[in-house]
């Protein structure tokens, strides 16, 4: 018998969908708040749960609160998804169509990279091939803001990648479609990462994992085929090295991949 | 290096095999229920559910609730209209139906209630029906200082009697450093602002005064801050802030007793 929600968790809920993403720690301080301001029952390191117990009823309602990893500094996030592949999805009252279309074209560029990069010039040439509607490159121009304003992206030196609450939602699309891109490490899909330049290998890591899984290691080899890894080691984040050891993927993690399956 | 198999916007499938047993037992439930005289009748509302498996049902529910969901973030009313023609289009005979079940998952799971503030058009808001708090953790989101903004004009306009002219307004902003006509940091351009992006939430109304000249206008409480704040709470703020008793301002606390028994009157 699914657990009635309470106050604490419809405010919980409520920041959830002002924020759309956030990182844990937050969440935590918030679950907290809300069992305060609520007199609801606060259990720490029960945020999994209690996320669940939210998670319950808003699955027939096509929503869920996700947990995933940023590619960026490896900290754990909790999103709030949609689970639903229709036109009445979050984005589509904010952007039009063809606008849409942009995004995916250049949500699939990216994906389709080596690097999981896409220059403005790249995404500004996919607004010519915009088939909705015709799309002027200045237009394109403003919805790359408006994507980057509301987290859909990340721009860095002119470069866009995909946020980590894009990932984080589009987590089923893209193990779906690209399903050679997932990390060997913490098993969740990769967008940006390291590859072993083995070609009977070919492995493939975060570049937060790679740090976690090298540290210390003054000559790193590939954990999948022992060859040399021939790339830089990123800097070790302050908050990954709390994180669990490498070898197993962190419980949170595994609720990821549990809906990660490939959609029939 | 991958496949690039392009599955184009596909259809989710239909909820698990528990979730539709779940969802058949409620149907029977809320059929049960049913006893309003709204247009379509009864029995035609029966007839159209019963064509129509659960499992559509739900997931015609699922669709109107995230629409209202989505079009509450801009804050914008929501028309009856408008939720059948994106959403319902041919489930429309269900509508009422369907809306009592969104009404009732909105309560229990979000903490918010629909409110009809315009009977003639069928428009909705979404109320919250959890009071406003400090959560100074999740104030990254930028809504936090026109909320200010908005509740200084509203006080203002509720302690002078429910409706104020436009300069009046002015002048009390601008002791705020709040200028019209200037670029604000926070706010941007102000009066666009309070006299438009305020009125199309329905937290304001803006109006012309009739023969002025040259042309004056005047602000009100709109509907929604009507049925969203607590005009009780408000009056003991200002009284607080002014360091009275709240009963010093009898008109306004008779006004405010008046909303804090109606409201309590037609919630559920």
């Amino acid at each position: 018998m699914p657990k009635d929600l309470t106050e604490s968790h419809r405010r919980f809920l409520q920041e959830m969908m002002k924020c759309g993403i956030m990182d844990v720690s937050k969440c935590n301080s918030l679950y907290k708040k809300c069992c305060e301001i609520h007199k609801a029952n606060y259990v720490p390191d029960k945020l999994d749960d209690f996320v669940n117990e939210i998670n319950t009823p808003l699955q027939p309602m096509f929503m869920h609160i996700r947990c995933g990893m940023s590619e960026e500094d490896g900290q754990q996030y909790y999103a709030l998804v949609n689970l639903a592949d229709t036109e009445i999805t979050r984005m589509a009252t904010d952007y039009s169509d063809n606008e849409l279309e942009l995004f995916r074209k250049a949500m699939d560029f990216i994906l389709d990279s080596d690097n999981g990069l896409a220059s403005s010039t790249d995404i500004l040439n996919l607004a010519d091939t915009v088939q909705t509607k015709k799309m002027k490159k200045k237009d394109a121009e403003q919805v790359l803001q408006r994507l980057v304003q509301n987290k859909w992206l990340c721009e860095k030196n002119g470069e866009y990648s995909l946020s980590t609450r894009c990932i984080i939602e589009m987590e089923p699309y893209i193990r779906n479609v690209y399903q050679d891109s997932v990390c060997n490490i913490c098993h969740n899909v990769a967008v940006q990462s390291q590859m072993c330049e083995n070609p009977l290998c070919g492995i493939r890591m975060h570049f937060p994992c790679v740090a976690r899984v090298f540290r210390g290691q003054p000559e790193p080899h590939c954990p999948a085929c022992k060859d040399f890894w021939p790339h830089e080691i990123p800097e070790l984040n302050i908050s990954q090295s709390q994180l669990p050891a490498p070898s197993q993927p962190g419980p949170s993690n595994e609720k990821a991949s549990r809906y990660g399956r490939p959609r029939r | 290096m991958s496949q690039k198999k392009r599955t184009s916007s596909q259809k989710s499938q239909a909820p698990s095999n528990r979730l539709s047993q779940v969802a058949r037992n409620e149907a029977v439930d809320s059929d049960e229920e049913d006893v309003s005289l709204t247009e379509p009748s009864t029995s035609q509302v029966q007839q159209s559910l019963a064509r129509l498996t659960v499992a559509q049902v739900d997931r015609k529910m699922a669709e109107v609730l995230q629409f209202i969901l989505i079009k509450d973030q801009k804050k914008m009313p929501i028309k009856r209209a408008d939720i059948v023609k994106h959403v319902l289009k041919e489930y429309k005979t269900i509508y009422s139906e369907i809306l009592k079940r969104v009404d009732r998952t909105l309560g229990q799971v979000f903490g918010m209630k629909l409110v009809e503030i315009d009977t003639k058009n069928h428009t909705y808001v979404l109320i919250n029906k959890l009071e406003p708090v400090e959560l100074n953790i999740t104030d990254m989101h930028t809504g936090s200082s026109k909320t200010g903004l908005l509740f200084v004009i509203l006080a203002v306009i509720f302690m002078k009697g429910g409706i104020v002219k436009e300069s009046i307004i002015w002048n009390m902003l601008k002791k705020l450093k709040v200028k019209c006509g200037e670029k604000h940091d926070d706010f941007g351009d102000v009066k666009k602002l309070i006299t438009e992006e305020f009125v199309r939430q329905r937290y304001l109304e803006y109006a012309r005064v009739p023969h002025t000249d040259p042309i004056e206008y005047e602000f009100r409480w709109g509907l929604r801050a009507e049925k969203e704040l607590s005009k009780m709470k408000l009056l003991e703020l200002v009284s607080e802030l002014q360091e009275q008793d709240p009963r010093s301002w009898t008109t306004q606390w008779k006004e405010a007793e008046q909303a804090e028994s109606s409201s309590r009157g037609s919630s559920q």
